[in-house]
């Protein structure tokens, strides 16, 4: 019995994930559909002629009913094919390759910086526990959390780009780089190393690291208080004192006897962090003029551009549901009771 | 070792200092250009990408931004009226070629208007009121000898109109040839010219990223190779972005600037501004399907309820200039009389004479900070003379939903002419002689329920008036009689304001986005 659960588990699971984003296209689209906003007008302004405005019309295959509509984007997606965008113009499919990638850059390395910093911080503040340290990253967390982040993205590039030089201003790469280099991945440091043009990837990581740091403090505001938690609520627990009478140093406490036990719960809160990043992050897109994909769907919303909303949906839930799944497999390893 | 990572880390962050400035030979410039659905010149119908197609592009004849008023050669290099004023002939410029090479012939110029209405997209409807049908074109555009080309309309209108519809963003002349090689799925090259060029015109398409970037490069087979070598077209959507992009010297020119920002650059010397009056007029307009609106005491009343100095001078100052006409300034005939200003003590006389109390109304506005900064304000002098005014909210596309089904009472909106030339405003805001449901029209007029045989009668003798000079006339009557007499309060015309670093020379905006060029600038 126990040896078929791998392949049964798998299939279960391939299931619910098709369910899901059955469900989430439905919702979406029913959303879309429920908008007071004629796409039409988008596709021919609103000075079009009546014939003009009827062809788009029927070529956007609005005249059909609305079920028809639904059942025909979803085969078509199932298929691959995720319609066209109104407002680009594109194969959504080919949008979604051109916005995603940046995101995804930006959205990496900013969980990347938030892990580094506020992992170790949020244990710091456990172990400092109601002391000053403690009461100090407590106020660098709430800030975090409070001050909004286009005026905190605008400060940093009148500081850090404007005034100071350090660091590219808005948009992913200087202008005199970016058409030289081949858009082969849309990641802008993976192509520049592609094209072997140090100078080119220097500059990219000019323009990244100032959004991807206030991403990350975001994301650490979030993941030090969290790590705080579930590290003070392992501190109180025998086998911490155990460790302590034995003689070992904190920092192994911390990290070699505390941190595998709340490594599970951690990574869920990483994974769901890395996941709201990965949606996009529409005020900081649009700050730093970022091509991602929070404004490409953003936009697409106010324009009632439905076929672009459910592939940029389509695509965030997939990140959802892919990082849920990673870190339950995850702590599936990590857990030796889940393990038998 | 530690240390030393340490170390290599903040030098490697130090050196990373960008003082980027732009590269020499090209034009950097920073704008909103999320609006461009095509650039295909059958198809573009937004700003952004109308100022686009205007430098890719040559229709036969075309406007001068650097002087508005006169007609210039554009790929034909001169035109001769018919004697029955029922046609044109248009000798070709000689040895004209595409950015491909290609010879510019007659049958690209019969080819580039007959795709425009096979097409039939959002900007078709400005050559298919000629008379021209996908299947009569042929016949309509002739060629008699080589290098000559006879058009004819039908329809009851000078040539003066004619020209102005030609020099339309629809009478762009594309290159067949090139064109068809690209066409797919007999989409007549639409799927291709969405994102390459087939032009004339001083640039050519080098690459465009929806959103993202729009990269023109000289091209070189035009008759005037322009002066700079590339123009760098940036969507930079938030003001303040812009501000700092132009302080750091990495944009030539920004576009979208709001007032905060252009106070912040006025002490700067390294940064020129200056200002552009734009096509667009805004004005509040009542809905006639509401019987409670119709009373023309009411329109009367309101004309002195909008505090427009307040608007243009504090509130939008710099973005909004006080026109009270339907023709905006830059137009030939604009009325640039404004006998109106705030006053609420003669509009509560005004609604006292007519019996009118206790008026309330919804007000349909888009919930940009523009439109709603203007909207909060009528809203409040309003109230001085008892007039309710209920705010209603939306986006863009959903106010535009709602006006088009009329089923708005007020609304605060703007209209920018579909292409240089007063019949587009004056068709708008003076001409609607069916005003059935079924009779839809884009038309402020017809949405608003406004039935007026008689000045629409007027409009079409102004429509049909050869001579420029007697047009113009005609149409500062229509703009007074609409002034003092109509359910339309025009109140504001937009202004564009930008900033330009010092160096650069021969920028000019036109009031239309047709009226954009970049092949005078230097840098």
């Amino acid at each position: 019995m126990r040896r078929h659960a791998g392949p049964l588990a798998l299939l279960r699971w391939g299931i619910s994930l098709v369910l899901m984003l059955f469900v989430l296209l439905l919702v979406t689209f029913l959303i879309g559909k429920a908008a007071p906003i004629d796409p039409v007008l988008q596709v021919v302004g609103d000075r079009a002629s009546p014939e003009a405005y009827q062809e788009a019309r029927h070529r956007l295959g609005l005249d059909r009913p609305v079920y028809e509509q639904f059942a025909r984007y979803v085969a078509n997606a199932a298929r691959g094919d995720l319609g066209r965008s109104t407002s680009t113009g594109r194969p959504v499919g080919e949008d979604l390759r051109q916005y995603f990638p940046a995101t995804l850059e930006l959205a990496t390395l900013g969980i990347a910086l938030g892990v580094l910093f506020g992992v170790p911080l949020g244990m710091l503040a456990a172990h400092q526990h109601n002391r000053w340290i403690d009461q100090l990253l407590r106020l660098v967390g709430l800030l975090g959390y409070s001050v909004p982040v286009f005026w905190l993205g605008l400060v940093g590039l009148l500081v850090f780009y404007a005034k100071l030089g350090w660091v590219g201003g808005p948009g992913r790469l200087d202008d005199i780089y970016q058409y030289t280099v081949d858009s082969w991945s849309n990641l802008v440091l993976v192509d520049t190393l592609r094209a072997g043009n140090a100078e080119a990837f220097r500059n990219g990581l000019s323009h990244l690291v100032l959004p991807a740091a206030l991403l990350g403090y975001f994301s650490l505001a979030y993941i030090s208080r969290m790590t705080r938690a579930f590290f003070l609520e392992e501190l109180s627990k025998e086998y911490v004192l155990t460790a302590r009478v034995k003689g070992a140093s904190e920092l192994r406490v911390l990290v070699r006897h505390v941190l595998p036990n709340v490594a599970a719960p951690l990574l869920t809160v990483i994974a769901l962090s890395y996941a709201v990043l990965l949606e996009g992050a529409v005020l900081t897109e649009t700050v730093f003029s970022w091509p991602g994909i929070g404004l490409y769907i953003t936009n697409a919303l106010f324009s009632a551009d439905v076929s672009a909303v459910l592939g940029g949906t389509l695509l965030v839930g997939l990140c959802f549901v892919l990082l849920n799944t990673l870190t339950d497999v995850f702590g599936l390893l990590m857990d030796p009771r889940a393990r038998t | 070792m530690r240390t030393r990572i340490c170390a290599a880390l903040i030098g490697t962050l130090l050196s990373l200092s960008a003082w980027a400035a732009t590269p020499k030979d090209t034009l950097v410039v920073a704008k909103n250009i999320d609006d461009i659905v095509s650039l295909d010149p059958a198809e573009a119908f937004e700003f952004s990408s109308g100022e686009v197609v205007a430098n890719i592009y040559e229709p036969l004849v075309r406007y001068d931004p650097q002087d508005p008023t006169k007609l210039k050669p554009g790929l034909a290099s001169s035109w001769k009226p018919a004697a029955d004023g029922k046609s044109i002939e248009f000798t070709l410029r000689k040895n004209a070629v595409f950015e491909s090479g290609n010879p510019v012939r007659a049958e690209d110029v019969l080819f580039s208007y007959q795709r425009v209405l096979r097409l039939n997209k959002a900007p078709a409807f400005i050559l298919a009121q000629l008379g021209w049908t996908p299947d009569n074109i042929a016949q309509m555009v002739r060629q008699p000898a080589p290098g000559t080309l006879q058009l004819s309309w039908s329809g009851d209108f000078g040539p003066a109109y004619v020209l102005n519809v030609l020099a339309a963003r629809p009478g762009a002349i594309v290159d067949q040839k090139l064109v068809l090689q690209n066409e797919q799925a007999g989409d007549l090259g639409n799927g291709w010219l969405m994102r390459n060029s087939a032009g004339s015109g001083p640039y050519k398409l080098k690459l465009y990223k929806p959103k993202e970037v729009v990269l023109l490069e000289a091209n070189k087979q035009a008759a005037n190779p322009p002066k700079t070598g590339s123009v760098l077209i940036k969507s930079i959507a938030e003001p303040a972005t812009q501000r700092l992009l132009i302080e750091s010297g990495d944009a030539d020119i920004v576009r979208d600037l709001g007032a905060d920002q252009i106070d912040a650059l006025k002490s700067r010397n390294d940064i020129r501004l200056e200002e552009f009056p734009a096509a667009a007029v805004h004005f509040v307009a009542l809905n006639l399907q509401n019987d409670k609106l119709r009373n023309p005491a009411i329109w009367e009343a309101m004309r002195y309820l909008i505090d427009y100095d307040g608007i243009s001078k504090q509130l939008l100052r710099g973005q909004m200039r006080i026109h009270q006409a339907f023709l905006p300034v830059g137009f030939a005939g604009a009325l640039t009389t404004t006998p109106y200003k705030l006053d609420p003590e003669h509009a509560k006389a005004i609604l006292a004479k007519a019996g009118v109390n206790g008026l309330e109304m919804d007000m349909d506005v888009i919930n940009s900070p523009r439109f709603m900064d203007m909207a909060q304000s009528i809203q409040a002098s309003m109230a001085k003379a008892g007039i309710k005014v209920n705010l209603v909210p939306g986006t863009g596309s959903q106010v535009i939903t709602r006006y088009r089904a009329r089923k708005h009472q007020a609304i605060l909106l703007y209209w920018g002419p579909d292409f240089y030339d007063p019949h587009s405003n004056a068709k708008s805001f003076a001409y609607n002689v069916d005003n059935s449901d079924g009779a839809y029209q884009s038309t402020t007029t017809w949405r608003n329920s406004w039935l007026i045989p008689e000045l629409s009668a007027k409009t079409l003798a102004a429509l049909r008036e050869a001579d420029p000079a007697k047009r113009a006339t005609l149409y500062q009557g229509l703009q007074k009689e609409v002034q003092a007499n109509s359910p339309f309060i025009i109140g504001f015309q937009e202004q564009n304001r930008v900033a330009l670093r010092s160096n650069v020379k021969g920028y000019v905006q036109g009031p239309v986005a047709d009226l954009v060029q970049y092949d005078g600038v230097t840098k």
